[in-house]
């Protein structure tokens, strides 16, 4: 892949011209947390952020958004004023989550409300140093080769910058005189010496090898009636989860009884209506059994259809849980290693 | 009246295409009857779909709902669906007329695997609400009647007056290419002119069937599945041969929503709703 390099000083510069890519999103400071938000000033960004309180499927799949509307006129679809964006600032871990997005959002069908927003938007990956909640070099998920259009590696003064797609190359193209097309050899040393530091720093572990089976013969383990006990069902772990995409679908209407929206809202598999029927049957009526169905989706069913885990290792759902029911504790305890919940 | 925003394009597979209620009357107390056609009349006579898919019916301000086709592909045109009142989205329905237009998309799901049923007898057994999404594939079975080895119809309602397709079923016992047999848990009536007690029951009928080359079909209310698939395990029909169709809370039909998920393996929508009992005894919580 081909790599160039821009100054540090110079990324204000640079993200002001791949102003016609689309309008600029990256993480910004809000209160204790960082959130991925429209930069209204690049002084904003902050480079250091590591995960984002709300992933960037709120981008791609937004909380709440109408399908089409529908009035005495007829039906209008509401894809048509999707905006052209650029997300600066995404970290490896995330990356890997939105490649596992975009096949699932692609596979058997398409799903055009996600497709249209991904394909009108374009990725610049970031580098990274772990705190306390990342695991994700266990789960395979630290570094990326592809998924982004840029990815900007932190050297000292300078940026190392991956060009990862051919609009990736049309951004650096588009100005020449930031960018520097001579990597050294002591940029790749430099670069080498980082990426080691960076491995250094990794503190927690969770090796997935191995779950499907052992999530498989852990179908009736009493954790899960623990667990259960414990869950309150807020939904919080699907809200922050990167790779979490389940949704509802309601209608709103407006006074008039006849306008209104089919309205897309994130749901939540934790919910206790999630799988009612009309009717008034729960086919998982106890919050064991939910939480069951999420962590065998997790670990055990996203193996068999995708080759991989959906979990990336990002530290949401340990920052988020207010019980401490995360999937890496869930995890090391049905592989038998003893972990207080 | 609906538009499609993206006719002759690549089609949104989650925007309904606007249909038009041909007919409708009740089949008892809570299911009713809807005879349904694409407006578009390419679309009305293209639509291909299996015995045992389903569709989703729309309805703008209250919502969709999944419903099994209880109309059989060999008769284009028209789809039929057997509906019971049950939610928000029903009771609209049921208060729609004839000639009214609302929205269908679809169809989805797996539906029964035909080509690899024919040749062989067909043993269809149908509880209740599950006559609908059967109806389809013994319509089908007759129209392709040169395909099938025999057919068996088991039908059970519990009472007389909740049998649905009453008259169309009545009339099947009349026909010699078929063998049918109904019955009810209860004649309150006292003028049920066949058998009663469970469905169960009527298995006596099938001690010759060849065990291997015989295919049994299977709805019903859930507490059925257990007692009838015991009864066909008796007669030692290989567990792949017995298809029963499922029901799911479902908000997209396409694999997406995760409503219908089953044990975090299966979406019901994309890999079901037909599913055979060697899925369900190695898929936990299918049944």
């Amino acid at each position: 892949m081909r790599a160039v390099k821009i100054k540090k000083k110079d990324l204000a510069k640079f993200l002001k011209a791949i102003e016609p890519f689309g309008e600029l999103w990256g993480p910004v400071k809000n209160g204790e947390n960082y959130s991925l938000s429209k930069i209204e000033s690049f002084s904003d960004i902050k480079t250091e952020a590591l995960r984002t309180k709300i992933p960037f499927k709120k981008l791609f799949t937004p909380p709440e958004f109408p399908m089409y509307s529908f009035s005495e006129e007829g039906m209008k679809e509401e894809l048509s004023d999707i905006p052209k964006r650029v997300i600066f600032g995404l970290h490896p871990c995330d990356i890997h989550a939105m490649m596992i997005m975009d096949r699932f959002f692609t596979i058997n069908y398409e799903d055009p409300y996600y497709m249209e927003r991904r394909r009108k938007t374009a990725v610049i990956g970031y580098s990274c140093v772990p705190d306390d909640l990342c695991f994700c070099k266990t789960t395979n998920t630290s570094n990326v080769e592809k998924g982004f259009d840029l990815f900007f590696s932190e050297l000292t003064d300078s940026y190392l910058v991956w060009v990862g797609s051919s609009l990736g190359d049309d951004m650096v193209r588009g100005c020449p005189e930031l960018v520097d097309e001579e990597v050294t050899h002591d940029d790749l040393e430099r670069y080498i010496k980082w990426r080691k530091d960076r491995e250094s720093k990794f503190s927690l572990n969770m090796d997935f090898t191995g779950m499907p089976g052992i999530v498989e013969l852990s179908y009736d383990h009493p954790i899960w009636e623990e667990l259960g006990e414990k869950c309150l069902s807020c939904g919080a772990c699907t809200i922050v989860c990167p790779t979490c995409s389940c949704y509802n679908v309601k209608d709103e209407v407006e006074l008039n009884t006849v306008d209104g929206k089919r309205v897309r809202q994130w749901d939540s598999c934790m919910f206790r209506e999630y799988s009612m029927v009309a009717g008034g049957h729960n086919f998982r009526e106890a919050r064991a059994e939910r939480l069951k169905l999420r962590f065998i989706h997790k670990l055990q069913a996203f193996v068999g259809a995708y080759d991989e885990p959906a979990c990336v290792g990002c530290g949401r759902c340990i920052d988020t849980c207010p019980v401490g029911i995360d999937i890496r504790t869930v995890g090391l305890r049905l592989k038998g290693e003893e972990v207080k919940v | 009246m609906m538009n499609c925003a993206c006719a002759n394009e690549q089609r949104n597979p989650l925007t309904p295409e606007p249909f038009r209620l041909i007919r409708t009357y009740p089949l008892n107390d809570d299911v009713h009857f809807f005879q349904v056609r694409a407006v578009d009349v390419k679309m009305a006579m293209n639509l291909n779909y299996r015995p045992g898919q389903f569709m989703m019916v729309s309805l703008d301000g209250i919502g969709e709902a999944p419903f099994s086709i209880s109309s059989t592909p060999s008769r284009p045109g028209l789809l039929e669906f057997g509906i019971r009142k049950v939610g928000n989205v029903t009771n609209r329905i049921f208060k729609l007329k004839e000639n009214d237009i609302f929205g269908v998309r679809g169809p989805y799901g797996n539906g029964f695997p035909v080509e690899n049923m024919t040749g062989r007898d067909l043993v269809i057994v149908m509880g209740g609400l599950g006559a609908v999404p059967l109806r389809s594939l013994l319509l089908y079975a007759l129209d392709n009647r040169d395909q099938f080895g025999k057919i068996y119809l088991l039908h059970g309602a519990r009472r007389p007056d909740e049998m649905l397709f009453k008259e169309e079923f009545f009339h099947m016992m009349n026909r010699d290419d078929l063998i049918c047999h109904l019955t009810v848990d209860q004649d309150d009536t006292g003028a049920w002119p066949y058998e009663t007690g469970l469905i169960t029951r009527l298995f006596g009928e099938l001690k010759d069937i060849d065990p291997n080359n015989t295919c049994f079909a299977v709805c019903g209310p859930p507490v059925m599945y257990k007692f009838v698939v015991a009864e066909i395990l008796k007669l030692n029909v290989p567990k792949h041969q017995i298809l029963m169709t499922l029901e799911r809370r479902m908000k997209c039909g396409i694999g997406k929503c995760g409503h219908c998920s089953i044990g975090g393996y299966i979406y019901t929508c994309l890999e079901g709703p037909v599913f055979s009992y060697w899925d369900v005894i190695h898929m936990k919580g299918l049944i």
